[in-house]
C-alpha cells in the first residue's frame, strides 16, 4: 500500500499550471549569449589581457560556487548558467588592465558573501556582480580606476593609460571632451562604437544594444526597467548636465558613456534583484536614473550605475508591496473590522 | 537563578558568558561599537577592557543596592549606577592613553547605552549575591572582549596588514576591512563561523529541541 502510494504521487501545486519551454538556465544561458558582441569589441579594443581578465572571473565564479556548494552539501547548480552570467557581468564591468588576483577576490566576493550565503540564486538581495565590483572599487580605488586606452591593434602591447569621458566630464568640462575627441559628431560615433576608455565590455554602445534587441525580442527582459533608466537619466543630463545655464546638457554623451547602456539592460533587470510588479519597475528605473545622475554631476565619483543600482535594489521588495495587484474580488480589512 | 540554591557554579556563570550568551556572537547585542572601534586591534582590545571593567563594577554596585531600589525607579537608578562607572573609566582613559582616547572617547561615553550591561543588571545582578553577580560580569565582559579581539585582529590583519600596529603581511591589504561596510562582513562572517562550531561539536543534535 505504502509503495503504491509513493508511486501514484500526485503534486498539486499553485497555478498557472501550464509549461512553458523556458527554464532559468535556458534564460540565464541566453543572457550570457546576449553579451557576446560586448565581450568581441572589448576584446578587439583592450586586447588579449581583458579576454583572460574576464575568463579568470567566470571560472573563478563557477569554481567559488562549485566549491562551496560542495562544502555545504547542498545540490550545485552551476550549470543553471547563473553564476556564469555573474562572472561575466564582473568581468565586463572591470577596467582592462587590472592585476588577476583582482577578478579572483571579487567572483568571489560576488558569488559566495552576496549570492550564496543569503541562500543561493533568487535569495540574494543584491546583484552579485555589482557587488563584488563595489567590493573591489572601495578596496582598491587606485587599481580599479587605471584606464587603458584603447587601440584597434590586436596586440598592442604598449598600454597607455587615460581618462574616460566620464572623468574628463567631471574634472575637466566639456570644452575638454570636445578637444579629445575633435567635434561632436566624432565624439557621438567613437562613443557609438566603443572606442574610448572604460570597463572591458561598457564601451562599446552598438554591440550592447545588439544583446539587448536580442533580449527584447525573446521576451527575457521587458522594456519597463531600461526606458525609465534611460529615459529619466538623459531628462536630468539634459536639464542639469549643462554648466550655468539649464536646458544645456548633453545627454547623448552621458548615455554612452559609463556603464549605463551595461547597467539599463543587462544589470538593473535581473530577476533577483529588481521589483516583479510592471508598474513597480518603472519606478526603480527612475529611481536608478535619477540616483546615477545624482552621483554623476553632485557625487564624488565619476560614474554611478553601479551604486545607483545597489541602491534601488534595497528598494525592490518595499516597491513590489507598494505596487502589489489587487486579488479579483478581495475586500479591505479595515471595512469589516469598522462593521 | 544559581542564588536560590545556594550552591554556586562560578565556572558556569563565567563560561556562560564567554561561550552560551556571548554578548556579541550570540546574543547580537552592543554590535555598534563592535563594528565602529575594531577597525585595529589595539582600539578593539581597550574598548573591550574598558567594558569588562564596567560590566564587573556595575555588577557588584546593583548587587549591593539590589535590597535598597524600589522597583518601580529600577532602570534609572541602573542608568545613573552605570554612567557613574562609565564616566570613572572614561576619565582614566583620557589621563592613561590619551592618543587612544582621542580615536575612540565617544564610543566609551557610549557605553553608558549598552544593552548588555543594562540587562546583566536587569536580570542577573538585581536578583543575586556579590560573588554570582561578580562572576556573571566576569564572563560577559570576558565574552565581549574575546569577540572584539577576534573581530579587530581580523580586521586589521585584512584591511591593513598588520597586527598591533606591527605590519605582517606585505601584499595589498583589502581596504574595505577596515571601513564600516568591513565590520559588518566582519562581525557576520564570524557571528557564523562560531555558530557554526556550537552547532558541529558542542550541541550535538540541537535541531531536535527547538
Amino acid at each position: 500500500m505504502a509503495e503504491a502510494k509513493k508511486e501514484h504521487q500526485l503534486i498539486v501545486s499553485v497555478s498557472p499550471h501550464i509549461k512553458s519551454e523556458e527554464t532559468t538556465s535556458r534564460i540565464m544561458w541566453s543572457v550570457n549569449a546576449s553579451l557576446l558582441p560586448a565581450i568581441v569589441m572589448g576584446a578587439y579594443f583592450f586586447g588579449p589581457r581583458a579576454v583572460i581578465t574576464v575568463a579568470i572571473s567566470i571560472i573563478a565564479a563557477v569554481l567559488s560556487e562549485y566549491i562551496f556548494q560542495k562544502a555545504l552539501k547542498r545540490k550545485v547548480t552551476v550549470t543553471d548558467g547563473s553564476v556564469f552570467l555573474t562572472g561575466l557581468l564582473l568581468g565586463m564591468n572591470l577596467p582592462p588592465s587590472v592585476p588577476f588576483y583582482i577578478p579572483i577576490i571579487g567572483s568571489f566576493v560576488a558569488v559566495v558573501i552576496t549570492k550564496q550565503l543569503f541562500g543561493g540564486l533568487g535569495f540574494n538581495v543584491f546583484n552579485p556582480a555589482l557587488i563584488g565590483r563595489a567590493f573591489l572599487l572601495i578596496s582598491f580605488p587606485r587599481l580599479m580606476t587605471i584606464w587603458k586606452e584603447p587601440s584597434a591593434a590586436f596586440l598592442h602591447l604598449d598600454a597607455k593609460t587615460t581618462a574616460t569621458p566620464l572623468g574628463i566630464l567631471k574634472e575637466e568640462g566639456v570644452a575638454k571632451l570636445m578637444e579629445v575627441f575633435g567635434d561632436k559628431i566624432n565624439l557621438y560615433t567613437q562613443l557609438f562604437v566603443g572606442h574610448r576608455a572604460g570597463s572591458i565590455g561598457e564601451t562599446s554602445a552598438i554591440a550592447l544594444l545588439i544583446g539587448a534587441v536580442f533580449l527584447l525580442y525573446r521576451g527575457y527582459i521587458s522594456w519597463h526597467i531600461p526606458v525609465s533608466f534611460l529615459g529619466t537619466a538623459a531628462i536630468i543630463a539634459w536639464i542639469f548636465g549643462g554648466k550655468g545655464a539649464l536646458f544645456a546638457g548633453d545627454p547623448i554623451v552621458h548615455l554612452l558613456s559609463g556603464g549605463m547602456l551595461l547597467g539599463a539592460f543587462f544589470m538593473a533587470t535581473d530577476y533577483v534583484t529588481c521589483p516583479s510588479v510592471k508598474k513597480g519597475q518603472i519606478l526603480f528605473g527612475i529611481g536608478c536614473g535619477f540616483l546615477t545622475m545624482l552621483i554623476r554631476l553632485k557625487g564624488g565619483y565619476p560614474e554611478g550605475v553601479m551604486f545607483a543600482i545597489l541602491i534601488m535594489n534595497c528598494f525592490s521588495p518595499l516597491i513590489d508591496r507598494g505596487f502589489k495587484t489587487k486579488v479579483f474580488g478581495a475586500i479591505k480589512r479595515t471595512k469589516e473590522i469598522k462593521k | 537563578m544559581a542564588a536560590q540554591t545556594g550552591k554556586v557554579n562560578y565556572i558556569e556563570l563565567i563560561t556562560n558568558g564567554i561561550i552560551k550568551e556571548n554578548t556579541i556572537f550570540k546574543l547580537a547585542l552592543s554590535l555598534c561599537p563592535s563594528i565602529a572601534v575594531t577597525n585595529n586591534l589595539k582600539n578593539g582590545v581597550l574598548m573591550g577592557v574598558a567594558v569588562l571593567f564596567v560590566q564587573v563594577m556595575v555588577n557588584i554596585t546593583i548587587s549591593l543596592m539590589r535590597k535598597i531600589i524600589h522597583p518601580r525607579i529600577r532602570l534609572p537608578i541602573f542608568m545613573l549606577v552605570i554612567s557613574g562607572w562609565v564616566t570613572i573609566t572614561d576619565m582614566s582613559m583620557a589621563a592613561a592613553v590619551p592618543d587612544v582616547y582621542k580615536q575612540m572617547g565617544l564610543y566609551i561615553q557610549l557605553i553608558v547605552a549598552f544593552a548588555s550591561i543594562l540587562a546583566r543588571a536587569e536580570m542577573f545582578a538585581s536578583k543575586n549575591r556579590i560573588a554570582p553577580s561578580m562572576a556573571d560580569g566576569i564572563g560577559m565582559g570576558i565574552g565581549f572582549l574575546f569577540a572584539l579581539t577576534v573581530i579587530s585582529f581580523f580586521r586589521e590583519l585584512i584591511g591593513k596588514g598588520s597586527v598591533w600596529g606591527m605590519p605582517i603581511v606585505h601584499t595589498k591589504p583589502l581596504l574595505i576591512m577596515i571601513l564600516p561596510a568591513g565590520g559588518f562582513f566582519a562581525v557576520g562572517i564570524l557571528m557564523a563561523f562560531f555558530n557554526w562550531i556550537d552547532v558541529k561539536f558542542f550541541k550535538k543534535g540541537a535541531s531536535a529541541h527547538h
